[in-house]
């Protein structure tokens, strides 16, 4: 019975690999080879004169910056927006269904997060450094609302899946909603909450390298003026150090968690 | 042994009226009736039982009381305001003045026991107090006061999941201390206590609410206890009132018919007693 699905989906592959003139074994053949070899070797060996090594030493420094208040602007939108979107706050359900207009206030909020997290950021940031010129500026606003309205989605989703019995018992005695929040629901959300967010926090660096290419600062913007003048070996040092940077954001997270523990 | 510090109005004890409740709920193969046309009228101060077997009906009577649930019919007095023509702004401030225990403490694991505690003054707190007394503890001495007489005193730094099921369960209690309540419901307060700790707990709140003037509800299904500690027991069978009067008064024919469910509930007809 097998043989027959695997005979169905060769079957079916085929045509869709040769319309895409899929051929991997061309990067074999001599001319293609010799191509790849002078392609590399423009890369090795990696530029270190001091000079270069203080201005990307500044770049990284940059992208940190960028990522971090795009993080820190982007938690501003999304904490109220969350808190007012979560139907574990939501005093009329505490008695059985919401009340209509609770319930399409809250439906308006998670359509607002959502038209902020459609945009990608290097739209906004293409569209914000016309407005606001070339520079950081660009970027951090282009992560801030981005970014602002995928941590919202999170957070709200984070809060509704943890256990709200101790949230409903301090609204049914009467407490306010935000009361119930920080004494109900962030004792148990509090890991999840944090660990999203500095792992958000690393996607922004990784963001802000991109963003860098359409003129928003960074280390990205030293790399696209690296591969437009050709200078391979600058290109690599800039690689080497912007996969040290996402090593050393994973490391501060791994020990972040494990002091939350 | 002194009390914990008062946190309650001069003009103590909520009157709660109950005409005509009726709940029912949606099940497989049409709806089940969990309470039918049941009066309960309580006057401030007073302190009750509601006993019955499991399924009676206790905890949903409880919760309807407290407006944490809303019946299908019928009406609700608290203080002598109807309960449900109130805005949703006058129900907040009813539901501050009253205490509701659900059975599983509404503690969060990883919080401390002291916050936890601190957690039922939040109602009487201002926005900026409330939040502060995350960091800063805003009355040990009431919090101390409350755990003593539970015997958790030294347990008042400690995370909640570092406390047995019963600890947990006195801890729940001990809220009720600090609340700013003038009624309190309790449901099942003894659940998770063994039979010593359990009558100890129950002589508590009875002289705890008697001195603060508080109304008192409390659902058991300990008969013996009930009998001994109130002077007015409610038994609901199957959804119906079954008596309303002094334990005296009621016959051991009417005790056995208690815990005697008819058979449509899917329930064996067992005797309840604990």
């Amino acid at each position: 019975m097998r043989w027959i699905w695997l005979v169905l989906g060769m079957a079916l592959l085929w045509p869709l690999l040769s319309v895409t003139e899929f051929a991997p074994w061309k990067m074999l053949e001599p001319r293609s080879l010799h191509a790849s070899a002078r392609f590399l070797a423009g890369f090795v060996p990696p530029a270190t004169d001091s000079g270069f090594l203080v201005q990307v030493a500044l770049g990284a420094w940059q992208t940190i910056a960028i990522a971090t208040s795009g993080t820190v602007l982007a938690l501003f939108l999304a904490v109220p927006l969350a808190l007012c979107a979560s139907a574990s706050l939501s005093i009329s359900s505490l008695t059985g269904r919401m009340a209509p207009l609770p319930f399409a206030v809250r439906q308006g909020l998670r359509g607002a997060m959502v038209a902020l997290r459609t945009v990608p950021e290097l739209v906004w940031a293409l569209l914000l450094v016309r407005v606001v010129g070339l520079g950081p500026t660009a970027g951090v606003l282009a992560i801030g609302l981005t970014y602002g309205g995928m941590l919202g989605k999170v957070y709200a989703e984070i809060l509704e899946s943890a256990d709200s019995h101790a949230a409903r018992t301090l609204l049914a005695n009467g407490s306010g909603r935000l009361q119930a929040f920080t004494h109900g629901l962030l004792p148990e959300a509090a890991a999840e909450l944090t660990s999203y967010t500095v792992y958000r926090w690393e996607c922004a660096i990784r963001s802000s390298v991109v963003l860098g290419f359409v003129g928003a600062g960074g280390l990205g913007q030293e790399m696209d003026n690296a591969v437009k003048m050709l200078a391979g070996g600058e290109v690599m040092t800039m690689l080497i150090v912007f996969v040290a940077l996402v090593a050393g954001a994973d490391g501060l997270s791994a020990w972040l968690r494990r002091v939350m523990q | 042994m002194t009390g914990p510090t008062q946190a309650v109005a001069p003009a103590a004890g909520l009157s709660l009226d109950l005409r005509a409740i009726a709940l029912s709920r949606g099940e497989r193969g049409g709806r089940r009736n969990i309470l039918q046309s049941v009066d309960l009228i309580v006057a401030p101060g007073e302190q009750i039982a509601i006993v019955g077997a499991s399924g009676a009906g206790k905890t949903s009577l409880l919760q309807i009381a407290a407006g944490a649930l809303r019946a299908d019919s019928g009406t609700l007095r608290l203080g002598g305001e109807s309960f449900w023509q109130l805005p949703p702004r006058g129900r907040q401030r009813v539901r501050r003045a009253l205490f509701l225990a659900p059975q599983v403490p509404p503690l969060p694991p990883r919080q401390r026991v002291v916050t936890a505690v601190l957690a039922a003054r939040l109602p009487s707190l201002g926005f900026w107090r409330g939040l502060s007394s995350l960091l800063f503890p805003a009355d040990l001495g009431a919090v101390r006061a409350a755990l003593e007489p539970f015997g958790l005193a030294s347990r008042i730094f400690d995370r909640v999941d570092r406390l047995s099921g019963g600890e947990r369960q006195r801890v729940g209690l001990a809220r009720a201390l600090v609340a700013p309540a003038r009624i309190w419901l309790l449901d099942e307060p003894l659940a998770a206590l063994d039979p010593v700790h359990g009558e100890q707990v129950l002589a508590l709140l009875c002289s705890e609410a008697r001195r603060r003037g508080v109304t008192l509800l409390v659902s058991l299904h300990q008969a013996e206890l009930a009998q001994r500690h109130f002077s007015r027991l409610v038994g609901l069978r199957a959804g119906r009132l079954a008596f309303d009067q002094g334990p005296d008064s009621i016959g051991a024919a009417q005790w056995t018919a208690l815990y005697d469910v008819p058979p449509h509930n899917g329930l064996a007809a067992s005797n309840g007693a604990a």
